[in-house]
């Protein structure tokens, strides 16, 4: 063997195992996508995007700010009378991992906002990583062991497996929850889970990892799950919960209402503060994927004082922590951003879900995210079938031509569920997504007929012909 | 037995002696089934992290029972994992209480005369004042206002398309380039960027090696690999102690011994980790240590992981050759060899976490590219790196002026030292002084090594770092970052230093 060859095995199981989870279809059909992107002028009959949760319905909103507010950007701030060195100097050697303080300050008060300012964040607590994969991860690595579980409620969010799984050793033991009750969890899903993990699997059950609102569903939790949530947690004494809330100011509620916060939840139930971590990110609710900025929430020092740590391993750039603690800081702009975003969040979902309906699917009644969970169990070939739910995909991947992701690459225990996204395009694309998937179902709907169609005339008449040549012989010998 | 025989004694008859053999057995059990239960909980935490949760015990309230149930539940610390523990009390290293020190009460000539002066961090102040006027000049242009192509602002907000990551890894190779002065000219497509070269070397941990296996690095290193390889890939690092009477270069005997050494306790070495220019040493390897140790890594079938994030930073006369130069000239197995780069040590740019993988093997490139999902540089950053990278005009002056003022600043330091009676390392490159306070010592052993850091710390008012950090295995020498320095400063450090000697040896 060549030398080349026995270097390149040398590297090491867990970048030779698959459990990045990358293989699977939901990433699949990204690359498919970058092969062949849809394009209005130059690519027209190209693949749509709809399996990227990304919101870029508001970005104009922030380009304005960004415009209006260079101060933001450049770092023409000089030294100060005191003789303290520049903005720019203060930053360039910022490496502090316990982040820019004015930065935390204006992301807590956001954070707080979102949620009414029915409760309220504490700067001090607020561990700033590189993006919610990060803080994921690294809340994995500090609350698991190799071989430890975490319980995650199906279908969830494909990308767990990466970041909970592949670089920590822990593994993922998932809640089962059915199209029946609307996909929620139930306490005797909890504790079925939890039995299967110890028993049958013999692992450590470390905690409960969910996503409120949740990603794929766009389902919020109601106050008596969350209240679930709690009682298994306090009643099972040395859980964590991982509650995920990046979604959370996307949310398309009315104005003045607000959806529950596992953090409402704690504060009522002050003992169980040391066992709750919220994750929040400003990929979804402020649209900034690119900047890379995520956050872990936790009252438990000891937590705490171990991500902070680990956050050197994905520190967020002082530039942008600066940029943000300019406009997160500008507290007329949060309010007018976050109640136009929702207004134009809940405008699109209403359209996907009418263009679904005029092409008789229907859609899991959702009032966050940034996607639609779609039932297309009557589309399969043959119901209660994941083949079925994987030959579905790929005809809608490639013969139509949008990329969506199918339900099993989410964990989702019953096929013919899809997630389709709706805010990275603009309404000509969605509308022209639409009218592809109506022209397939019809297509699809039409092939069914026709297979269900009594046989015609020509083919009695084969069948008799075929059936009566039969019969001579025997007759022939009964003679 | 005593449980048995009165047993026995109560159930007579046939039954008695089964009876008698199965109670043991089954309290036996019991045992077992109690144990296991109990074994899920952790050792319970040092006294001091412990004892923080008494307070909130206290006030939780006990108006439901339930709250009175859990409230028992609670006030033992709910279980995290071992790496969270062990990260956590790593605090009380050295080379973190030192900086906290410093944090807390930190120098500055007209606003803090009497702090801590930070001779412990790898800072560069020299030339951030170049960086400063071309982003005056330049940065608004490049992040917002023209709209060229990919460069406009819609592209500032979203996930940028593989495109606009290929113009900064065009740029980056086009600066890699200028700093190798040359010498290698490196491909685009085989860089990786991270979020800092810290999770680069992590990221090749995690490629490289599985928990139980080991790095061996050349010792003194820097401090921070221990925290990059060990904490959360489970690798272990053997240091190859060099020693000053070889001028601290690597012996290619050392590092077979250092190999023998691993194998015979069973242990399974994957890589050769160093850095060149090294840290603390500022010294630079030859051309033909290169080539042994090229020789070794191949002969034992190794990976090597050159850290080469200060070769940008070079003042003395001696040319610098870097590992991926040997690459292109020579017939060495290239896909065994990975370079690690950074922006924060020669652009002085750390808060920007800008950090790069080189590597030719394609492998490594698809395993690290994955891994950066955890670590990717912001887009605001990408922008502004992109303009700045591409004026090779100015870059090439930065990297003349900077190398300049840096061996200006080494000279005055190791001057200042010198008169003290302090014999300072030969360095050519970095940003520190590597001292040697050996005879200072009132015991030549770590632990004196450790009272004379604490003394320069608490009287003297200046953070170095002891070698001991460094996993150097001769007591007396200190690591003294000399580039955060003004010129102004140096004579106030060399009177503190200087007192602090004087006082430590007469006591």
């Amino acid at each position: 063997m060549s030398a080349t060859a026995e270097a390149s095995k040398l590297l090491s199981r867990r970048v030779t195992c698959n459990s990045h989870g990358q293989e699977s279809s939901y990433f699949l059909g990204w690359l498919e996508y970058e092969r062949n992107p849809y394009h209005p002028l130059s690519n027209p009959s190209g693949i749509i995007q709809m399996g990227l949760a990304e919101n870029q319905l508001s970005l104009d909103l922030l380009e304005t700010w960004l415009a209006d507010h260079p101060e933001s950007t450049d770092f023409k701030k000089a030294a100060d009378e005191a003789g303290s060195s520049s903005l720019f100097r203060d930053l360039a050697l910022f490496q502090d991992y316990h982040g820019l303080p004015a930065f935390k300050q204006a992301l807590a008060d956001y954070m707080s906002e979102l949620r009414g300012n029915k409760v309220s964040f504490d700067p001090k607590k607020l561990v700033i990583t590189a993006g919610a994969t990060s803080a994921n991860e690294i809340l994995a690595f500090c609350l698991a062991d190799p071989g430890d579980a975490f319980l995650i409620p199906t279908p969830y969010y494909p990308g767990f497996d990466r970041d909970l799984k592949w670089r920590t050793g822990a593994n993922i033991v998932p809640i089962h929850c059915s199209s029946s009750n609307g996909f929620r969890i139930t306490r005797h899903a909890l504790e079925q889970a939890y039995k299967h993990a110890v028993v049958k699997r013999k692992l450590r059950v470390k905690g409960v990892l969910v996503t409120n609102p949740s990603n794929p569903l766009g389902t919020t939790m109601s106050p008596d799950e969350l209240r679930t949530l709690a009682d298994f947690i306090e009643d099972k004494k040395s859980l964590h919960l991982i509650c995920d809330e990046i979604y959370y100011g996307t949310s398309f509620l009315s104005p003045g209402s607000f959806i529950s916060s596992i953090k409402q939840v704690v504060d009522g139930r002050p003992h169980l503060s040391d066992h709750v971590h919220i994750v929040c990110s400003l990929s979804k609710d402020l649209g900034l994927p690119g900047f890379r900025v995520g956050a872990i929430y936790s009252d438990n020092e000891l937590v705490a004082a171990a991500a902070t740590k680990m956050s050197s391993f994905g520190l967020v750039s002082s530039q942008t922590q600066h940029l943000l603690s300019a406009m997160l800081g500008d507290g007329d702009f949060r309010r007018s951003y976050t109640a136009e975003n929702k207004r134009r969040l809940r405008e699109r979902q209403r359209r996907l879900v009418e263009g679904l309906r005029n092409t008789g699917i229907e859609c899991l009644e959702s009032n966050a995210g940034l996607f639609c969970w779609v039932d297309m169990r009557h589309l399969l070939a043959k119901t209660g079938c994941f083949q079925a739910e994987m030959e579905l995909w790929k005809k809608i991947v490639y013969d139509v031509g949008l990329n969506i992701s199918p339900g099993s690459s989410c964990h989702c225990s019953e096929p013919g569920w899809f997630r389709l996204c709706f805010a990275n395009m603009t309404e000509a694309t969605l509308d022209l997504a639409m009218h592809r998937l109506r022209d397939f179902v019809e297509r699809d709907e039409a092939i069914r007929r026709s297979h269900r169609r009594p046989p015609g005339p020509a083919i009695i008449a084969r069948w008799v012909r075929r059936l009566s040549s039969k019969r001579r012989p025997l007759m022939q010998l009964s003679r | 037995m005593r449980i048995v025989v009165p047993l026995q004694g109560i159930v007579q008859g046939r039954g008695g002696l089964i009876l008698g053999s199965l109670i043991p057995c089954a309290l036996f059990y019991f045992l077992q089934f109690y144990l296991k239960r109990n074994r899920s909980s952790p050792p319970p935490l040092s006294p001091s992290e412990s004892s923080t949760d008494l307070p909130k015990a206290a006030g939780i309230s006990r108006s439901s029972s339930r709250n009175i149930l859990s409230n028992r539940g609670s006030i033992r610390p709910v279980p995290v994992s071992s790496r969270a523990t062990t990260i956590v009390r790593s605090s009380d290293s050295i080379y973190y209480i030192g900086l906290k020190k410093v944090s807390e009460n930190p120098y500055h000539s007209s606003s803090n005369p009497e702090g801590i002066m930070q001779l412990g961090l790898a800072d560069n102040k020299l030339s951030l004042d170049l960086i400063e006027d071309w982003l005056v000049a330049n940065l608004q242009k490049s992040l917002l206002g023209e709209k060229r192509g990919d460069l406009s602002i819609s592209g500032l907000v979203s996930y940028e398309t593989s495109a606009g990551l290929m113009d900064l890894k065009i740029a980056m190779a086009g600066f890699m380039g200028q700093v190798m002065q040359g010498s290698v000219s490196f491909n685009p497509s085989q860089i990786i960027l991270t979020a800092g070269s810290t999770p680069a070397i992590e990221a090749l941990g995690f490629c490289l090696g599985d928990p139980g296996d080991a790095f061996l690095v050349p010792s003194p290193y820097y401090p921070g690999f221990d925290r990059d390889i060990k904490l959360r890939t489970g690798i272990e690092l053997i240091p190859v102690p060099c020693r000053s009477t070889d001028s601290f270069n690597l012996s290619i005997a050392a590092l077979e011994r250092g190999y023998e050494q691993a194998r015979k306790r069973g242990i399974k070495v994957r890589a050769v980790l160093f850095s060149n220019p090294s840290n603390p040493l500022g010294n630079l390897m030859d051309r033909k240590t290169l080539y042994d140790l090229l020789n070794f890594v191949t002969e034992r079938n190794l990976h090597l992981i050159s850290d080469e994030i200060f070769a940008g930073s070079i003042y003395g006369t001696e040319g610098f050759v870097s590992v991926a130069e040997l690459l292109d000239t020579e017939d060495f197995d290239k896909s065994r060899v990975h370079i690690v780069y950074g922006l924060s040590k020669d652009l002085s740019l750390a808060g920007l976490r800008v950090g790069v993988i080189y590597s030719c093997n394609a492998n490594v490139l698809a395993a690290t590219s994955k891994l950066t999902r955890f670590c990717e540089i912001s887009t605001p950053t990408r922008r502004l790196l992109i303009s700045m990278l591409s004026d090779t005009k100015f870059m090439n002056e930065y990297l003349q002026i900077n190398r300049k003022r840096l061996g200006k600043m080494f000279a005055l330091f190791a001057e200042g030292l010198n008169q003290l009676g302090v014999e300072c390392f030969k360095s050519s490159a970095g940003f520190y002084c590597w001292a040697d306070m050996s005879k200072f010592l009132r015991s030549y052993s770590e632990r004196g090594e450790l009272v004379l850091w604490e003394s320069l710390l608490n009287s003297g008012k200046v953070n170095i770092t002891p070698g001991s950090s460094c996993h150097c295995i001769e007591p007396g020498w200190f690591r003294c970052c000399f580039a955060a320095l003004i010129e102004s400063d140096i004579p106030v450090v060399m009177k503190r230093i200087g007192e602090v000697l004087r006082s430590h040896k007469a006591g």
